[in-house]
């Protein structure tokens, strides 16, 4: 697992917005998640899919981030946004945790199976 | 939102050679509560994540005619510490740590429906090697949801006794009490829990399988809720209204009582005055005591309807709400949400608000939170407002339904909401470039209807702490203030020289104060005051209202009821400027008083919340720029304003 800093997480998350972003279908249960090197930064209401891993720069930042229950392998919902878009509600390990853009781009995201 | 006003008690409880048994637990797993019900002993409950942030001790009575001494540790997520109140949690659970004394026994909360994340707590804790004793709460809401566990599979599954509690009920919690009695006889198991993070999702697995568990269903009751209570447009919406309801509803529900404490006052004044033979005794009994403390004591309904709802608020779970709306303007002033519960505790009081900050992992925003906290609107204004507002606006005025004294009494909350957020955006601005950002997340608790107990709790804590307050200050202030105030009494001889008739009590009393050592104090400050429209008067309540604001209140009280003790209120309203260029208009005319709002909403007088800075920032150094820093900003707020108003009325 690679590890880079909080600031080019950003970046990268940034960057992953303006772009075409990850096909989402508002009708359907969970959108299908395709491609590599999502993070949970980039999905959108009603999405889900598993924990693949955390980069954070700080390793007790990472820790914290397990501690609260985002182990690889977790599935992860997104609830709902903050009326600014940020911070964000999520649904893992049976409870409902709200998380800012900074923490859930470090988050990274597979498929669900 | 702990607390009432004033600086903690750092001692413990006294129970030398006692047994200790630590409570250890997540935030919102009802581990307050246990404590309260377990000790009976006052410590605050709610359903907010992080509420927990002194350290509370009390006396438990055990099974076998015993006591232990229970200790309730901040709520934390994890034993690998990121905030200075979880580190408090790594060193009491640290034997080699010889700064604490570490606990013979742990109660672990855990909360039987967030299971799969709880337990991860659970394993670091049982991997410290102290005597556990899990126990398990919220099975009824597990059970509502559609979620069941096998209470007896899950102790041999852990290896350490499990008890079910539900809301401190008595059978279940008689026999923790047994328990409790001899932490040393606890089972413990044979193979402590892996370490590795990944290895212990697997040992939670099988935990959870062999305790027949089944995770509850999504609440619906809270998905509902929160479908319009974090709505974009509904939700903020909402927040506004309840932000506004909550202060219509502590002026218009609180007038009746304060009315009638008003009037058992008075008539403790008449007596005093009819029965006291001695003529300054009596003036000092019933001006000085009765008439200062009472002053004070009767914005005891508002602080009451004030922790009333706030403890609703929390309780519900709808403070974790409002901190997630306000998150996003938080991030504006380089903050983060749970900032704004320090700020928001605040509201009742700045030394739990201060000591709130604790919960925030780096120092500078805990600085910048400290110097912010301040300027929220704290109960000891409250007095000081309502006096100035009624003064400055008849509460039959109305704007639509609304009462306007409520919309002014909003408008400043909201000022000193603004104030708060610009200075904590102004010190994190100055202290930028202190450690990397530290995560920032937040729980969402389902709604929970908080238990009137722990409501009760919190408002006569609130109430007790209050009225300790004022015997402690401003009892004392106000002696000192009567004093001054009336010291030195003039001859008769003096009196008939100015003209006065010795036989007046009222006029010999008005002409006491005007020629009293306060009155020589509050002419030597008019050159700093004067351009904020202030007489020697409001001087003296403003020096003397540096040690508690509400002793403001009680000064003019004094100084009202010297010129007609019969109704100090009309005395206010009709007092003159004596001297200079305005001699002979009303002293508080709207600009005046509008200066004297913002003063008070701006300056630091309070001398528990300096003593509280020093002692939670670690030197004198930010206390001291957070007074100077105050004062100058409400000085130069205060003649703004008065300018402002003079030319709008």
């Amino acid at each position: 697992m690679s590890v880079m800093s909080v600031v080019s997480m950003r970046r990268r998350a940034l960057a992953a917005q303006t772009a075409p972003t990850a096909p989402t279908a508002p009708t359907a249960p969970a959108a299908v998640l395709t491609g590599t090197g999502l993070s949970l930064a980039d999905l959108t209401r009603g999405d889900a899919g598993v924990v693949a891993g955390i980069e954070a720069a700080d390793p007790a930042a990472a820790h914290r981030l397990l501690d609260l229950g985002f182990v690889p392998g977790t599935p992860v919902e997104v609830v709902r946004r903050a009326p600014l878009r940020d911070p964000v509600v999520y649904r893992v390990a049976g409870y409902e945790i709200a998380l800012r853009r900074a923490q859930a781009a470090c988050i990274r995201i597979s498929p669900l199976t | 939102m702990s607390d009432h006003c004033g600086p903690p008690s750092a001692g413990g409880v006294a129970l030398v050679g006692a047994r200790r048994i630590a409570l250890v637990g997540s935030p919102n797993s009802g581990k307050t509560t246990l404590f309260n019900a377990l000790t009976g002993l006052r410590a605050k409950t709610g359903n907010y994540p992080g509420v927990t942030v002194t350290r509370y001790e009390g006396i438990a009575e055990v099974g076998a005619g015993g006591q232990v001494v229970l200790e309730d540790l901040p709520g934390t997520y994890s034993l690998v510490a990121i905030s200075p109140d979880e580190q408090i949690v790594a060193s009491v659970l640290d034997p080699a740590d010889e700064g604490t004394a570490t606990p013979e026994g742990l109660l672990v909360t855990l909360d039987a429906t967030t299971m799969r994340r709880s337990l991860r707590l659970v394993a670091q804790v049982l991997r410290r090697g102290l005597p556990v004793c899990v126990v398990l709460t919220f099975t009824d809401e597990l059970t509502r949801r559609q979620g069941r566990v096998d209470v007896a599979a899950l102790r041999r599954a852990l290896g350490v006794p499990v008890v079910a509690v539900v809301g401190g009920r008595r059978q279940q919690l008689a026999d923790l009490r047994d328990l409790m009695a001899d932490p040393s006889s606890w089972s413990r198991p044979v193979v402590p829990p892996p370490a590795e993070p990944e290895e212990v999702g697997a040992w939670i697995e099988s935990v959870l399988g062999a305790a027949g568990y089944s995770a509850p269903q999504i609440d619906e009751r809270t998905r509902r809720l929160d479908a319009v209570l974090l709505h974009p447009v509904w939700g903020t919406l909402v927040f506004f209204a309840t932000m506004f309801a909550f202060f219509q509803i502590i002026f218009a529900v609180a007038a009746p009582a304060q009315a009638g404490i008003e009037s058992v006052f008075a008539w403790l004044g008449d007596q005093a005055r009819t029965r006291v033979g001695i003529d300054w005794l009596a003036a000092f009994i019933a001006d000085g005591l009765i008439g200062g403390v009472g002053g004070v004591v009767v914005f005891l309904p508002q602080i009451a309807l004030l922790f009333v709802l706030i403890s609703l608020l929390e309780g519900i779970g709808y403070l974790a709400r409002a901190a997630f709306l306000m998150d996003r303007v938080m991030a504006r002033a380089g903050l983060e949400g749970r900032a704004f519960v320090a700020l928001l505790s605040s509201f009742a009081c700045a030394i739990p608000g201060i000591m709130a900050t604790r919960t925030l992992p780096s120092t500078r925003d805990r600085i910048a939170t400290m110097l912010g906290a301040p300027l929220m609107t704290c109960s000891a204004r409250l007095p000081v407002y309502v006096l100035l507002i009624g003064l400055l606006v008849s509460p039959d005025t109305r704007v639509g339904p609304f009462g306007v004294q409520g919309l002014v009494m909003f408008a400043l909350y909201l000022v000193g909401a603004i104030s708060a957020m610009l200075t904590a955006w102004l010190f994190s601005r100055i202290g930028r470039s202190t450690g990397p950002a530290l995560p920032f997340y937040m729980e969402m608790p389902p709604y929970r209807l908080p238990s009137l107990r722990s409501v009760a709790l919190a408002v006569w804590d609130a109430c007790r702490g209050f009225l300790s307050k004022v015997t402690r200050i401003i009892l004392g202030t106000t002696i000192v203030l009567w004093l001054l105030l009336n010291l030195p009494a003039p001859s008769d001889d003096e009196l008939r020289a100015a003209g006065v008739d010795p036989a007046d009590t009222t006029a010999v009393a008005t002409y006491t104060i005007d020629h009293s050592l306060a009155a020589d104090i509050g002419h030597a400050v008019e050159p700093v005051f004067e351009p904020l429209g202030f007489d020697w008067r409001i001087n003296v309540g403003v020096l003397a209202s540096l040690s508690a604001r509400e002793v403001f209140v009680a000064t003019m009280g004094q100084v009202a009821a010297a010129q007609n003790p019969d109704d100090p209120a009309d005395a206010l309203a009709t007092m003159r400027v004596q001297e200079g260029p305005r001699q002979g208009e009303l002293l508080f005319t709207p600009p005046v008083l509008a200066a004297l709002l913002v003063f008070f909403l701006y300056a630091l007088q309070c001398m528990s919340t300096i003593a509280v800075l020093r002692r939670e920032s670690g030197s004198w150094r930010w206390p001291v720029i957070a007074f100077g820093y105050l004062f100058a900003l409400a000085w130069v707020m205060a003649a703004l304003t008065r300018v402002v108003v003079a030319a709008v009325t």
